[in-house]
């Protein structure tokens, strides 16, 4: 950087006056084209989340006006009676706990393995180690279509179809590649020297991790373990092929068992906007606070060049 | 490491590495990965084993039912060679997973250079309506989407329609393929641009303003700053966004599965994700499930390759 501005700043000392001119003459072009980029940008800002909005303002109106061949783009007389609707039966409530139940365990599972193969590949140099890493990476890239045959072949002959463990184990499985991934940065990111330091003064290695290194990686492990949450709480794929009994429903397995019962009758849009919603809002939570990371995560180094 | 000459202090260095190496060799490590090995090994190990020999199997209705599987070779897949279903679906596939990839890196790149060409609360709009699409859960945005597109009611063909001289009153878009594979690709494309524009925009605000301020300087034109110092310098992201996108867009099984229920099952709409779902829970065809899947991995990691190499080169660095 010091070595690109130092140059750079010398030649704006000689050649100032052209170097005013110029802005000068490429300010008012500037202007007026900042002005057509931001209303671009504003309207496509609007379009891009109106399917968003479009779901929520559904989701508010009754049944009657969606029927009208004129949407309605506002929702003035909404009202919460397509939620009361939606929970009313309680099928809601039942896949909300499958889906806890298999994604906790998923996520717990997966933070433990997880990390202590993270700690092994980022503080240890081992033989095997480069391979290991390669078949993390690999095995991060398979398509759940490319196994799920295979999967539900395997969990049926164990008797684990329609449980919360069969799946919670092909869970555990599929995200855990990542998270190692993930979490072999932040592991990485703090210095060993620190454990070191700590050993000299008298603690024990484990001691040494577990007071210094642990509280450090905390804020690794919350990102990793909402990313873990989010990749198995939207599962669908899986799911399906393993959940094959009507009573044994995750929550998107639900969502969409909810839009096929509907649609054998005139599909009631409201209630599937408000079960579409009840679905999404706690996910758009819960993906704005581990959102930045997980573009560094998938791209981490191409930027750095 | 450029000088070859050690000093006393350097020296006591190296030889505490050289004693505390044999301490590293202890097994701690390898324990630490039994964990993840085994629920691997559980969870994709054993089921890739025996996915690659049923692929080679005979595995039908009446294995569903006990009988053994004979070994037939290459037979499924000789099979699946002639069989014109497989090649539509094969070359929908790769049409598809081509077509969007590529539509969904131009808009993304657009994307990431009008956030650089605007205005802080305007950014800050765009971006918080993207994050919005990105965060959606995939089945909660097809039930969105196949409203939208609904044929009597959907907001699509409503606004479509006041266009004058545009009759989209009922027009019925997911009962034809061309059609149907059009929403898909909007959709994957309306999920996955905010991906790519976030990623390109952290790449673009790494190349430092002295050094465009400099080539303006030395005169050169917007369209040359772009095509020799910020395409450079951003192509390593490119490559790499877009190569996650070739794979995401080859798996789109919840998509395409959601939009087959709001439309038609027929073969001419399938996928490779839907197609081996046909054949192994519908038709109870094991093996040439098997030999399809065993195919669909192979070409994943042929066009992760590039990706997983340039990910094991940082880590070496790191």
């Amino acid at each position: 950087m010091t070595t690109a501005t130092t140059p750079n700043q010398t030649q704006l000392l000689t050649t100032g006056q052209t170097g005013r001119a110029a802005r000068a003459r490429t300010r008012r072009p500037l202007r007026v084209s900042r002005v057509i980029y931001s209303a671009l940008a504003i309207v496509i800002a609007l379009g891009w989340v109106f399917p968003v909005y479009w779901m929520i303002n559904s989701s508010l109106l009754p049944n009657r006006t969606l029927q009208s061949f004129i949407p309605t783009f506002f929702p003035v007389n909404g009202s919460l009676n397509n939620y009361a609707n939606t929970l009313a039966d309680g099928t809601f409530f039942s896949a909300l706990g499958i889906s806890l139940s298999v994604t906790l365990i998923a996520v717990f599972f997966c933070l433990l393995f997880a990390f202590l193969a993270a700690v092994a590949i980022s503080r240890f140099r081992f033989k095997g180690r480069k391979s290991f890493v390669l078949a993390v990476l690999i095995v991060q890239m398979l398509p759940a279509e490319g196994l799920f045959i295979a999967q539900y072949k395997m969990v049926a002959s164990v008797g684990l179809l329609n449980s919360v463990i069969g799946l919670s184990v092909i869970y555990t499985a599929a995200v855990v590649p990542f998270t190692i991934w993930m979490l072999r940065g932040f592991v990485a990111g703090i210095p060993a020297d620190l454990e070191e330091a700590a050993m000299v003064d008298g603690l024990s290695r484990t001691q040494a991790f577990l007071r210094i290194t642990f509280p450090l990686l905390a804020p690794g492990l919350v990102a990793s373990g909402v990313f873990a949450f989010l990749q198995a709480w939207n599962e669908f794929t899986v799911a399906l092929v393993l959940l094959p009994a009507e009573a044994m429903q995750t929550l998107p397995l639900w969502l969409r068992g909810f839009i096929q019962a509907s649609a054998t009758r005139e599909t009631d849009w409201g209630q599937v906007m408000a079960a579409s919603t009840l679905v999404a809002v706690p996910v758009i939570i819960f993906f704005l606070i581990v959102q930045g990371r997980m573009t560094s995560g998938l791209v981490s180094g191409a930027v750095k060049g | 490491m450029s000088s070859t000459v050690a000093t006393a202090p350097e020296k006591a260095a190296q030889k505490d590495r050289q004693v505390a190496k044999p301490r590293r060799r202890l097994p701690t490590p390898y324990l630490l990965l039994i964990p993840s090995v085994v629920i691997l090994l559980i969870g994709m190990g054993y089921p890739l084993i025996w996915q690659t020999i049923t692929s080679f199997q005979k595995f039908g209705l009446s294995q569903q039912f006990g009988q053994p599987a004979p070994f037939v070779g290459f037979e499924n897949y000789l099979s699946l060679a002639t069989n014109p279903d497989m090649w539509g679906v094969v070359v929908r596939s790769l049409v598809f997973m081509a077509v969007t990839a590529f539509i969904t890196l131009a808009i993304g790149l657009l994307l990431a250079v009008l956030m650089t060409a605007v205005g802080k609360v305007v950014r800050l709009t765009l971006q918080i309506s993207l994050l919005l699409a990105w965060a959606m859960p995939v089945v909660a945005a097809m039930t969105v989407w196949i409203w939208l597109f609904d044929r009597r009611r959907g907001v699509v063909n409503y606004l479509l329609d006041m266009i004058p001289g545009v009759e989209m009153n009922r027009f019925a878009w997911l009962e034809n393929p061309f059609t149907f594979f059009m929403v898909a690709c909007i959709i994957v494309v309306w999920m996955s641009v905010p991906f790519v524009a976030f990623s390109v925009y952290a790449g673009l605000t790494q190349v430092s303003d002295e050094v465009l301020e400099a080539a303006q300087l030395d005169g050169a034109s917007a369209w040359q700053r772009l095509s020799f110092i910020i395409m450079p310098m951003i192509r390593p992201v490119i490559a790499i966004v877009l190569l996650l996108q070739l794979i995401w867009d080859l798996r789109v099984f919840t998509q395409i599965t959601m939009l087959q229920d709001a439309g038609s099952r027929a073969a001419e709409f399938d996928l490779l994700g839907t197609y081996i779902y046909k054949l192994g829970a519908g038709s109870q065809d094991f093996g040439m499930a098997s030999a399809v899947s065993i195919f669909v991995l192979l070409l994943t990691v042929a066009i992760s390759w590039y990706y997983v190499r340039s990910l094991l080169k940082e880590d070496e660095q790191s």
